[in-house]
């Protein structure tokens, strides 16, 4: 199975700091990594190829420090990594990421279509889950969000997805697109050979030139959303202690109370 | 957490040693305390190691190993004792196995050795005995040469992996009267009738390590296990104990660079008189200290095993890395404890295990005091 994977190298925190001023992320000081779900995503890629053979590339969009990124993910087992960046690229939204992204999987698709394209669910610093999706609105083909398990057999993937209700078995035709959640298990750890090789491997860029690009549709240009102010929500705790005789005093009080406040 | 940063690695370096701490943060540590506690051996931790090539690291390219210098070496243990003395110290003795093959071995031999760490097993180094620790060369593990093989028969004492290894480097004496000259060195497979495990330690420390008796009744070895040639298993040994010294200060270090962090986030966070009590003069001079030594501890480290690899052997300067890194952890520790104060004492933490851990290493590998012995022979030659 042809398995692409796309990963986004965020920074290591999950307190980001932000700007102010310009409301973008303070990246400064702060270490990289592989967005913690693309590891999960790759992971599964890479069970799916134990199962079945094959072969998992990996993709990431971003500027050249992102190669470690890639490497990392060579090292875990990654067969083929592609850098996607460019200064056109800069300033891209979701829609613009997922369209750039979209036309780099049509270049890769000239070697060997993809039977499975994998995402993580959402990045950790934008946090939006709207990559995954809209590439596969782009690329046309289905789309199965917040999976945990996938196996692939035939033409078809299965697996587990988790929704608000629990959880959804599914079965889906390939070619598709698949994002990941949280899995019960850990990426896998690199050996040294695998750690060695990658962090001596040479990461081939593809820019915009390489592409079947409308510019307008990329970067700052292409980008409808403008963020206005992000901010942490403030949390009020307002606690009210109810006390009566008896357990089904205290629980008319609370019925009152909730009725008072329309929530029941 | 706050570390002390290395700085002028390579790629390579930065890329293994953030591996690693990654695998001693994720897995190796939260695990560590349960072992710890009940003296059981980490099988699936090993098996992880394993997996990962961590038992290869010094065997031979062209033997399936991954060949890294002693300097990248040294930097994986700091990691792995970091994140446990007694794990590293089982994986370390496969580094141990490796050398006096490498050094004195041929390449037959050298293939039993691939053959062994390649299929997941690991190493031992049997040289001490009951009565023979410090003084090796009265070891009284006997052999007698009878056709093509040789018959070995005594009992090897505090021997880590000794149980669980594959593959087992037994130094034995021709005639005891004739001290170190009569000592030869074996290869000996483990399934080797006559070949078996004895008291297993109930140790202090380290306690994800395996260590125990080696007892050999009439094991009959080949001719072409014999290392080097007869009489030289001395200098083997003395060689290969030279050239491992230099991690073994490393492991030393990381166990205390263990502490010392835990420390220093404590002190950051602990509040005393209004302020963290790493404000306070009296505390923030002991972490200082303590930045001192391990700085100092693991330069001396660095420059020992970067002789190694540059073939330059000067035992004085191996003795010192291991003996200083080994004095440095001892101290960096006990002083971690003292500024944890209760909490450092309690089991709940991990401190106390690691002041457990640390006294091993001014002990084993050649005690501190034979480390000063090799160092005024060699000064005052």
């Amino acid at each position: 199975m042809n398995i692409l994977v796309c990963v986004k190298q965020v920074p290591d925190t999950t307190e980001i700091k932000i700007d102010p001023v310009t409301n973008t992320l303070i990246r400064a000081g702060v270490p990289s990594i592989v967005n913690p779900y693309d590891g999960y995503a790759l992971e599964v890629g890479l069970r799916i190829k134990d199962a079945v053979g094959g072969t998992v590339t990996v993709l990431c969009m971003g500027p050249e420090q992102a190669k470690e990124a890639l490497k990392t993910c060579l090292a875990i087992g990654a067969d083929k990594a592609w850098l996607l960046t460019d200064r056109l690229f800069g300033g891209s939204d979701t829609l613009a990421t997922s369209y750039i992204l979209s036309r780099a999987v049509k270049k890769l698709e000239e070697e060997a279509p993809f039977d499975l394209i994998l995402c993580g669910k959402q990045a950790i610093d934008g946090d939006t889950a709207q990559v995954g999706p809209e590439l596969a609105e782009h690329l046309g083909r289905p789309q199965v969000t917040c999976v945990i398990e996938l196996t692939a057999d035939g033409d078809v993937v299965r697996g587990k997805r988790e929704s608000d209700m629990g959880y959804d078995i599914i079965e889906c035709a390939t070619p598709a697109l698949v994002t990941v959640t949280k899995t019960p298990f850990e990426p896998r750890f690199p050996t040294i050979r695998s750690r060695l090789a990658a962090t001596r491997a040479e990461i081939p860029s593809i820019t915009a030139a390489d592409l079947d690009l409308d510019l307008a549709h990329c970067g700052l240009k292409g980008s409808p959303t403008k963020v206005k102010k992000t901010f942490t929500p403030s949390r009020n705790k307002n606690v009210q202690m109810l006390q009566a005789d008896s357990p089904s005093a205290v629980a008319a009080q609370l019925l009152d109370a909730l009725r008072r406040d329309n929530v029941a | 957490m706050a570390t002390l940063e290395r700085y002028l690695l390579t790629d390579e370096q930065k890329d293994l040693q953030a591996m690693v701490r990654e695998f001693a943060d994720k897995e190796i540590i939260p695990r560590a305390k349960e072992y710890d506690l009940s003296g059981e051996y980490p099988k699936d931790l090993v098996k992880q190691a394993v997996d990962m090539g961590l038992t290869r690291l010094s065997l031979p390219k062209k033997y399936g190993g991954e060949a890294i210098d002693n300097q990248t070496y040294a930097i994986v243990k700091e990691e792995l004792a970091r994140g446990d003395a007694g794990f590293s110290v089982t994986i370390g003795a496969c580094y141990l196995g490796v050398m006096p093959v490498k050094l004195f071995g041929n390449d037959k031999q050298m293939q039993k050795v691939a053959d062994c760490l390649n299929s997941g097993g690991l190493m031992a180094f049997g040289l001490t005995e009951a009565a023979a620790g410090s003084d090796s060369a009265s070891l009284k593990t006997t052999y007698v040469k009878d056709g093509d093989s040789y018959i070995l028969n005594g009992t090897k004492t505090f021997i880590t992996n000794a149980s669980v290894a594959s593959l087992y480097t037994i130094f034995a004496t021709k005639d005891p009267s004739l001290g170190a000259k009569g000592i030869s060195a074996f290869i000996v497979e483990a399934g080797t009738p006559g070949l078996s495990a004895g008291k297993e330690e109930d140790k202090m420390g380290i306690r994800l390590s395996n260590t125990g008796e080696v007892v050999l009744q009439d094991v009959r070895v080949p001719a072409e296990n014999l290392l080097g040639e007869e009489g030289q298993g001395f200098k083997i040994a003395m060689n290969t104990l030279n050239q491992t010294r230099p991690t073994s200060g490393a492991g030393a270090i990381g166990n205390a660079m263990f502490a010392y962090e835990y420390a220093l986030q404590y002190a950051k966070e602990r509040k005393t008189f209004g302020k963290p009590i790493g404000k306070h003069q009296a505390v923030g001079f002991m972490l200082a200290d303590m930045a001192i030594q391990l700085e100092a501890a693991r330069q001396m480290v660095n420059y020992a095993a970067r002789l190694m690899d540059s073939g330059i052997v000067v035992p004085r300067v191996f003795s010192s890395a291991k003996a200083f890194g080994s004095d440095v952890c001892m101290k960096v520790v006990l002083d971690a404890v003292q500024i944890v104060g209760g909490y450092g004492y309690s089991r709940e933490y991990p401190l106390e295990k690691r002041l457990r851990d640390a006294k091993i290493y001014q002990i084993f590998e050649g005690t501190n005091q034979i480390q000063r012995v090799i160092i005024s022979g060699q000064i005052l030659a």
